[in-house]
């Protein structure tokens, strides 16, 4: 057995930040007592203008699932007030799916026996050719979490070739520093997206075993070290599941709701991915996350920073897409392909393997089409980068 | 509900009024009535009536045991500002200083660029800053990065008893920024600083409406009392306020399965 490193110390390599942002958000993990709240919170929270955190955790509290309804409600009317028919299209694009980190429910993991592979420079573009043509205009780049196999030269030079097909380039990588960040967006990018999985760092600890990751506090201050390297937006996410669902919702909203306090030009963009509930497990479990509490977590980040963007990952079925983003989601991925160098068809072959599945695998016509019967805008582009 | 605990705490000073006082347009021996029935602990002071020499110095009229606020009015930018709050601090009227700088006779309204300066500069020597400002989001958290101690928008030009003419900006700053938001200049009557304070300002300074009133310390005192009742509804949190006609629409969550 290998020994494991501390979770909580940082590695030579990794850039400290002075920040207070992460003991305020464990702070307030650690104090969300989610079965204290009754009715009358959930009805106080909801008839507020401006929500505080206290409200925020009121409406991801157990209790407030009897009021799912109003709370849908509510956000409904906020993601009207702010965003209008307005739903933003996009596709992520993996290329590379090398990892050094051992997370125990990860398919990219670097203890599993999956094909590897990294894309070159010429299959990137001609993966990118193929997605541009479908008429996106926002891309998001993923890779594995190597810095060997997809080392900070080789995300730029991806990055730069995207900004040649598209309008709006994230990536969603390992965390670097705050001058690779800088590198990074002088390549074209704008966005970066890293989710912390569980703001619990003694569960973190037991679930990400070896690499980088392992890391937390490094891991935490990446949106921060995102925005002094000059991008624009940052994107979070509690892999809700992995630990108690609700505090970790909770976690996530006070991230994003600090990071927005501190950096004001920082736009926040949250995703909602789970872990499903195994169907037919006898025993009911209270932690777990069906879809409506999904949608309970999605409506309160909508109803507590209304400004905020939400994505909605292709891992949810066709159905719950199509009525997320009329309540909450503000934003939605289309022709997904999660295997590596699997867009430009006319190669057809598909270089490396998936890291989940995904349950719906519309193409971008279609998801346009829906979009638009549900008498919303599909929007393929609201920026231009400077 | 008790609000004994409840204190406003300005540059690590605790105060039990939320109250400040204004000391101009006073015949001089009407302040120390009003500054009693008002409850207040802080007044403020214009620097230059401050310094008396033969007449009489308004000074002698306020009750030692008030926290002396001394404005900068009289200033038209910044370097003017710094050096009437050093004159201050010498003639040992303490720390505190709000930063007043107008260069508009007609309207008075603060000149918001030169009230940053002011403040880092004076923060810096150790001040317990508290600007003026017209209601900029921007501007208040500038100003919370320069040092300041509080933030003091105004409700409506100075000495009109216009009200909270700007309520939803302060209401923005309120939310938006760690310091004590203080609602100053415009406001005229108890119901208007009594609103402010239900929407969350840790205090209101009030000078004109008090001043200039038929009855100066009923005046006051009613204003102390819409203060303290504002409060005390913001604590309290407001009840709810129905939609009219929000009838019952059809659901919006059917569609959801496992």
């Amino acid at each position: 057995m290998e020994e494991k490193i501390d979770h909580m110390t940082y590695l030579s390599d990794m850039e400290i930040i002075q920040s207070e942002i992460m003991d305020n958000v464990i702070n307030c993990r650690d104090n969300y007592d989610e079965n204290k709240y009754t009715d009358a919170d959930v009805k106080y929270a909801l008839q507020k203008d401006v929500l505080a955190s206290e409200d925020f955790a009121a409406l991801l509290s157990p209790v407030a699932l009897n009021y799912l309804e109003e709370i849908a409600k509510r956000a409904k009317a906020e993601t009207n007030k702010h965003f209008g028919n307005s739903i933003s299209m996009f596709t992520p694009l993996y290329i590379s799916n090398y990892c050094e980190n051992y997370c125990v429910y990860c398919g990219f993991n670097c203890k599993n026996k999956i094909s590897r592979s990294c894309l070159n420079a010429e299959e990137i573009e001609n993966e990118m050719k193929a997605i541009a043509k479908t008429g996106l205009q926002e891309i998001l780049i993923l890779t594995g979490e190597s810095r060997h196999k997809s080392d900070v030269k080789y995300i730029g030079e991806a990055c730069k070739i995207a900004r040649k097909y598209f309008k709006v380039v994230g990536i969603e990588v390992y965390p670097m520093n705050t001058d690779e960040y800088a590198y990074l967006h002088q390549c074209g990018v704008d966005y970066v997206t890293v989710f912390q999985e569980t703001y619990n760092s003694e569960k973190y600890e037991t679930l990400h075993l070896k690499g980088h990751k392992r890391i937390f506090p490094y891991r935490f201050n990446t949106q921060e070290r995102a925005l002094m390297g000059g991008m624009r937006g940052v994107g979070l996410a509690a892999l809700l599941g992995l630990d108690d669902f609700r505090k970790d919702a909770f976690a996530t909203g006070m991230h994003g709701y600090l990071l927005q306090k501190k950096y004001p030009h920082a736009e926040i963009s949250f995703s909602c991915p789970r872990l499903r509930p195994i169907i037919n497990n006898e025993r009911i479990n209270p932690r777990d996350v069906h879809e409506r509490q999904l949608l309970q977590v999605i409506c309160a980040y909508r109803i507590f920073m209304p400004f905020a963007s939400i994505t909605i990952s292709t891992r949810e079925r066709e159905g719950f897409r199509n009525n997320i983003i009329k309540i909450a989601a503000t934003k939605i991925s289309a022709g997904v392909k999660v295997d590596i160098g699997s867009h430009n068809v006319e190669n057809n072959k598909v270089k490396g393997d998936g890291q989940f599945e995904i349950s719906d695998g519309r193409g971008v016509d279609e998801v346009y089409n829906a979009i638009l019967k549900s008498g919303l805008q599909p929007v393929m582009s609201d920026y231009i980068y400077v | 509900m008790n609000n004994d605990k409840d204190k406003l705490i300005i540059g690590g000073h605790e105060f039990k009024s939320r109250f400040i006082l204004g000391s101009g347009k006073y015949s001089l021996d009407l302040i120390k009535a009003a500054i009693e029935n008002a409850g207040a602990e802080m007044i403020t002071l214009a620097l230059r009536r401050a310094a008396g020499g033969k007449v009489a110095n308004i000074l002698d009229y306020i009750p030692k045991n008030i926290t002396l606020l001394p404005n900068t009015s009289g200033a038209r930018n910044s370097e003017e500002a710094v050096r009437i709050a050093r004159i201050s601090r010498e003639l040992g009227c303490g720390d505190f200083v709000k930063i007043e700088i107008i260069r508009d006779t007609k309207y008075l309204l603060p000149d918001n660029e030169q009230t940053i300066k002011a403040t880092e500069i004076l923060a810096k020597e150790g001040f317990v800053v508290m600007p003026y400002m017209y209601p900029d989001l921007n501007v208040a958290r500038d100003l919370k990065n320069a040092g300041a101690a509080a933030i003091m928008p105004l409700g409506a030009p100075i000495g009109t008893n216009k009200g909270l003419c700007t309520k939803e900006f302060i209401k923005i700053i309120i939310d938006e920024v760690d310091l004590p938001v203080i609602v100053d200049a415009g406001i005229g009557r108890p119901s208007q600083a009594c609103e402010a304070m239900e929407m969350g300002a840790a205090a209101v300074m009030a000078n004109t409406a008090i001043a200039t009133a038929g009855n100066v310390p009923k005046m006051a005192e009613a204003f102390k009392k819409a203060i303290e009742s504002g409060r005390t509804a913001y604590l309290s949190g407001l009840g709810r306020i129905l939609n009219e006609g929000s009838a019952a629409s059809s659901p919006i969550t059917g569609f959801l399965r496992d």
